[in-house]
């Protein structure tokens, strides 16, 4: 994306657009990463609810996966998911492993 | 031609308080303190009479009436406020971001010291303090020029190529509560000279949403500052654009700084607000004595008007320049300007007095020593102390 200088800039840098921070990638500053496993999925959808960002895609009131391109790896979903039986359907991982 | 006016007999809060009644804010936040409380004092009886469309809001302190302020004129509305002081340093954060967010709040600023020592008298401190903020900042000898001022602040504020938050200044209780004989403009006169306000990009523009004050990283941060810090350079021309339009309906003539017998002055004194009027007759006694001394006193001190200064400066033999506010470790603020605006060239010798802290009196004796000094001074090219208090026991 090319960088605005100081005169192109808007009028005291008011975001003019509603719903443009979706085009501000923050994905690079995760440092851990949720990894979906489906088989433990039983669709609650408190990941969608707990997510602080909006990380958490879903489709037709299912989850379908993660917007890494705006996760920043909290784990908020990760510690709210309840799984099934015990096994976590969201877990943790380093990046880059 | 000059419009129709009404002679009165009124303190500076009075008047700063009819300014604000003929420019009708649409918001007025505050949280009134000692000396600027006579402000709030007759303003809030005007809205309770019906004399304006204000909203009044009484805050439960001075970082809230800032806050508030900040939050109405985002909103789109046109808003003032009036504060001295501790009550100025407690807004100090919040000083900041209406001048980041552009945003033309008008602010009465009765000059008084900062605690501790706790004192609520007259001095340049908290205006001094304030000096980074952002602010346009306008300093007033008395109360006509107050309220000239205050009627000039947001057409100068809010031009499209400044939009920044406007500061008036004038002497804590020396000016807030003395009583002068001055004039009014009429109410009709001030509301054509002002004319309406159109916000830019307003919140309350509800089929346009927008946000303001979003988090802006080290990739842009630069880019808004530099941006702020060109409206700041437009709004020396258009302090003297509106300052030309003023003195032509009122005959009330306002430059960017008042030069008293500055021509062929060799002896200067520098001041800002109350004391020059004193500094001005005792420069008449010296001028009588066969003295050549001359008086500047700056009106917009930010931003400051370096080359004018200078150059207004440059053929005098030594200048005093003398602070009610100090820059502990440092020189004066004032003078700090005034040796900038003569770095470029090769100019008299400048050296510093801190006077009237506290609301102290400077007594015309007190000012005849200084052209004393400067008198000597400019005979011998030397200068014994750059900085040091007067007007102190020692």
């Amino acid at each position: 994306m090319k960088q605005m200088n100081w005169k192109e800039l808007p009028h005291a840098g008011a975001c003019l657009k509603a719903g443009n921070a979706n085009e501000y990638k923050t994905g690079s500053w995760r440092s851990f990463k949720p990894r979906w496993v489906e088989e433990n999925c039983i669709q609650c959808l408190f990941c969608w609810i707990y997510c602080p960002d909006s990380a958490v895609m879903v489709k037709d009131e299912k989850m379908i996966g993660f917007d890494y391109d705006h996760c920043k790896g909290c784990g908020v979903c990760a510690m709210e998911c309840p799984g099934k039986k015990g096994n976590k359907a969201i877990v943790m991982e380093e990046e880059g492993k | 031609m000059a419009v129709a006016t009404k002679t009165v007999a009124v303190t500076g809060n009075q008047a700063v308080a009819e300014a604000f009644r003929q420019l009708n804010p649409d918001v007025m936040p505050a949280y009134p303190i000692t000396p600027s409380t006579g402000i709030m004092e007759s303003f809030t009886k005007f809205v309770s009479d019906g004399k304006v469309d204000t909203e009044t809001i009484l805050v439960e302190s001075e970082h809230s009436a800032m806050s508030a302020c900040i939050g109405a004129a985002a909103a789109g509305g046109r808003v003032a406020t009036a504060t001295s002081a501790q009550g100025m340093a407690l807004m100090w954060e919040m000083l900041h971001i209406a001048s980041g967010y552009r945003l033309p709040i008008l602010m009465a600023l009765v000059n008084r010291a900062l605690s501790a020592p706790l004192n609520i008298h007259g001095d340049h401190s908290d205006g001094m303090g304030m000096r980074d903020c952002g602010w346009i900042q306008l300093f007033c000898e008395n109360a006509q020029e107050a309220y000239d001022n205050t009627i000039m602040a947001y057409r100068i504020a809010e031009h499209k190529d400044v939009r920044l938050p406007i500061a008036v200044n004038m002497d804590g209780f020396i000016i807030s509560h003395s009583i002068e004989s001055m004039r009014y403009m009429a109410d009709e006169d001030v509301k054509k000279f002002v004319g309406e306000y159109i916000a830019i990009d307003p919140l309350l523009d509800i089929d346009n949403p927008k946000s303001i004050g979003a988090l802006v990283l080290p990739d842009y941060y630069m880019e808004h500052k530099r941006a702020q810090h060109e409206a700041m350079l437009n709004a020396k021309r258009v302090v003297a654009d509106v300052s030309a339009e003023f003195a032509k309906i009122t005959g009330r003539k306002y430059d960017l700084f008042e030069a008293y017998h500055l021509d062929d002055a060799e002896v200067v004194l520098v001041a800002l607000n109350s004391a020059a009027g004193t500094i001005k007759d005792e420069v008449d006694l010296y001028r009588d004595k066969g003295v050549k001394a001359g008086l500047l006193k700056p009106r917009m001190f930010r931003p400051f008007p370096y080359e004018e200064v200078g150059a207004a400066l440059k053929n005098a033999k030594a200048i005093c320049v003398m602070d009610r506010a100090d820059s502990y470790g440092g020189y004066g603020p004032l003078f700090m300007e005034i040796a900038s605006a003569l770095s470029s060239n090769k100019g008299p010798v400048v050296f510093n007095k801190i006077y009237g802290l506290g609301g102290r009196d400077l007594m015309p004796h007190d000012i005849d020593q200084v052209l004393d000094e400067t008198i000597a001074v400019a005979k011998s090219g030397k200068v014994k102390m750059m900085k040091e208090y007067i007007t102190v026991r020692s």
